[in-house]
């Protein structure tokens, strides 16, 4: 999958990042209000919180929010169609990402999803996410 | 999860309307035949600020420069309005460069008292009338001048990815998955919006399909003579970003405009009808495309909701709707926070020809950034078109006896929204 490069991380997303390498999906929360956010920031939106914010591992599953077939290539070089989506993860914050691994015309809104990585060149992954069974009865 | 912006919805703060301070002018005509004017107190408020002149430049592919057609609006704006750039002591615009404002002062050739070049993509312009009223209301400013222009058809300046700055959170979490940037956002809205509503891109197409009725109308538009746009040829046109083709989203054109601003007082010793800013209102939710928790709400309800509470009026009492149709989907979320219809509603209560000419509620009579005209911050251009509707300069496309208007503007990716409400007594 041909991808745009990815920046460098920085002093607040290092950890997100660092976690990627071992293809661990981590979600920041904070410990005072419990609260989780999506992108890491050195501020929890919830509370206002900035000395008590942690990366807790994700469970790596999600439901699709909402999605679009992109038709036309922004870069040069990027293969159409593709599946850009909001993916609602299990804790409960809103990721960009891709859906991949099915017809791009076969998703709907509500789909299971599960997390898949692309490895990047210098060892980072970039999370996707992919059809997952629907949820076991409990 | 984000809670801010619900919070926002919920809350719903009411600005109360500014009755001590605002000097009802001598408006009186407004009390009139209406009950809800009436029950309001007998007519809207004005902030004591009124638009003097508004005027486009060349539009659609001009093979201007950017300050080129800024000249060409702002100048035709000061000549109409019988004033020169030696009247002009507020300067408001942005798209030029870093130091937009500065930019067009230097290339005008005057030393502003007072700039904004507030970035909030379309609906920039909406802010700046209300920035505008209250520096003309507290004396540091006299005439300001709000403008816009942009070469981006004859440039190709423009990109399917947008504009990303590689410092921004954005930038690591959402650009190399590779989203049309603002395409793809506005795409995931409405395929929630169509899914939740169990609404159909047939019924989403009639926006498209209206505004090329309002075109027709304009000798100004780009797709002026056109023909008109069938409901087939939108869901047939090439598709972008599903589910929005290329005929739900907006064009890609040169042009700008110019408003010019100056006190209520002042504005009755001038050539042309003063068209009074009655209120005006705003709401900023997010630069990411998933800070937002639920894509079918827009935070354009709470800008509208303080935009008419400082008038003083519902929204009953518009005649006439210029709202940012960036794509089609754009409008049926500001036509529910609106208020004409419901939740959920908007798709169902646009047929039948309801925002056509001649509809019940006419909306972006000059036809929109879908057909008329969009280079890029299209919000200046809302502004000139509600002043012409209220002025009655419109011709065949004349709203008859129009005498409120609203402007909405959106940027970004329902980043930004900001509602103004103009008058004329007449």
């Amino acid at each position: 999958m041909n991808l745009p490069p990815v920046p460098a991380p920085d002093a607040v997303t290092a950890g997100w990042w660092e976690a990627t390498r071992e293809h661990r999906l981590t979600v920041q929360r904070c410990t005072a209000c419990s609260r989780p956010q999506h992108p890491p920031r050195s501020i929890c939106i919830h509370c206002g919180r900035t000395d008590a914010l942690r990366l807790d591992d994700a469970a790596g599953t999600g439901v699709v929010d909402s999605f679009t077939v992109v038709h036309r290539a922004p870069f040069p070089d990027l293969e159409v169609p593709y599946v850009i989506a909001r993916v609602r993860l299990d804790e409960g914050v809103i990721c960009l990402t891709r859906l991949t691994n099915a017809d791009p015309d076969s998703w709907r809104i509500g789909d299971r999803v599960r997390v898949d990585w692309i490895d990047l060149p210098d060892g980072r992954a970039l999370p996707v996410f992919v059809p997952a069974p629907a949820e076991p009865p409990r | 999860m984000t809670g801010q912006f619900e919070m926002d919805i919920q809350v719903g703060q009411v600005i109360p309307p500014l009755q001590r301070t605002i000097r009802l002018t001598d408006m009186v005509a407004y009390a009139g035949d209406r009950p809800a004017r009436d029950r309001l107190g007998g007519g809207p408020m004005t902030e004591g600020v009124a638009i003097v002149e508004v005027a486009e430049s060349d539009l659609g592919v001009t093979n201007q420069t950017i300050l080129g057609l800024q000249t060409q609006a702002i100048t035709r704006a000061l000549a109409d309005a019988g004033l020169t750039l030696r009247d002009v002591d507020g300067l408001a615009t942005s798209g030029i460069s870093r130091f937009s404002a500065t930019q067009l002062a230097d290339w005008l050739g005057i030393q502003p008292q007072w700039t904004d070049s507030t970035f909030a993509g379309g609906s920039a312009y909406e802010m700046y009338v209300a920035r505008a009223a209250q520096a003309i209301r507290a004396g540091q400013a006299t005439t300001v001048v709000i403008s816009f222009a942009s070469n981006q058809r004859s440039a190709r300046s423009r990109s399917l990815a947008g504009v990303v700055e590689d410092h921004t959170p954005e930038a690591q979490f959402e650009t190399p998955y590779a989203p049309l940037y603002p395409i793809s956002y506005y795409a995931m809205v409405a395929q929630r919006y169509l899914h939740e509503f169990g609404a159909t891109r047939e019924q989403l197409a009639e926006i498209a399909v209206a505004a090329r009725e309002w075109a027709l109308l304009n000798p100004k538009a780009f797709r002026y003579g056109a023909g008109p746009l069938s409901v087939e040829e939108v869901l047939a046109a090439p598709m972008v970003s599903s589910p929005l083709t290329v005929a739900d989203c907006c064009l890609v054109t040169d042009g700008g405009g110019a408003v010019v601003l100056t006190s209520s007082e002042r504005a009755r010793d001038l050539r042309a009808t003063p068209v009074e800013v009655l209120g005006y209102g705003e709401r900023t939710t997010n630069t990411s495309m998933t800070a937002v928790d639920d894509l079918t709400v827009s935070g354009a309800a709470g800008a509208v909701t303080d935009a008419l509470a400082r008038a003083g009026l519902t929204i009953d009492d518009i005649d006439v709707f210029e709202v940012y149709d960036s794509f089609t989907i754009t409008v049926a979320l500001t036509l529910e926070a609106l208020g004409v219809c419901g939740r959920g509603e908007a798709l169902d209560f646009i047929q039948g020809g309801r925002i056509r000419p001649g509809g019940q509620l006419p909306l972006n009579t000059n036809g929109g950034g879908l057909s008329y005209c969009h280079p890029g911050q299209y919000g200046v251009l809302l502004l000139v078109e509600a002043v012409r509707q209220l002025r009655g300069e419109c011709g065949p496309r004349q709203v008859a006896g129009a005498r409120t208007a609203l402007a909405h503007g959106t940027g970004g990716i329902f980043s930004t929204h900001a509602t103004v409400i103009l008058g004329v007594d007449r």
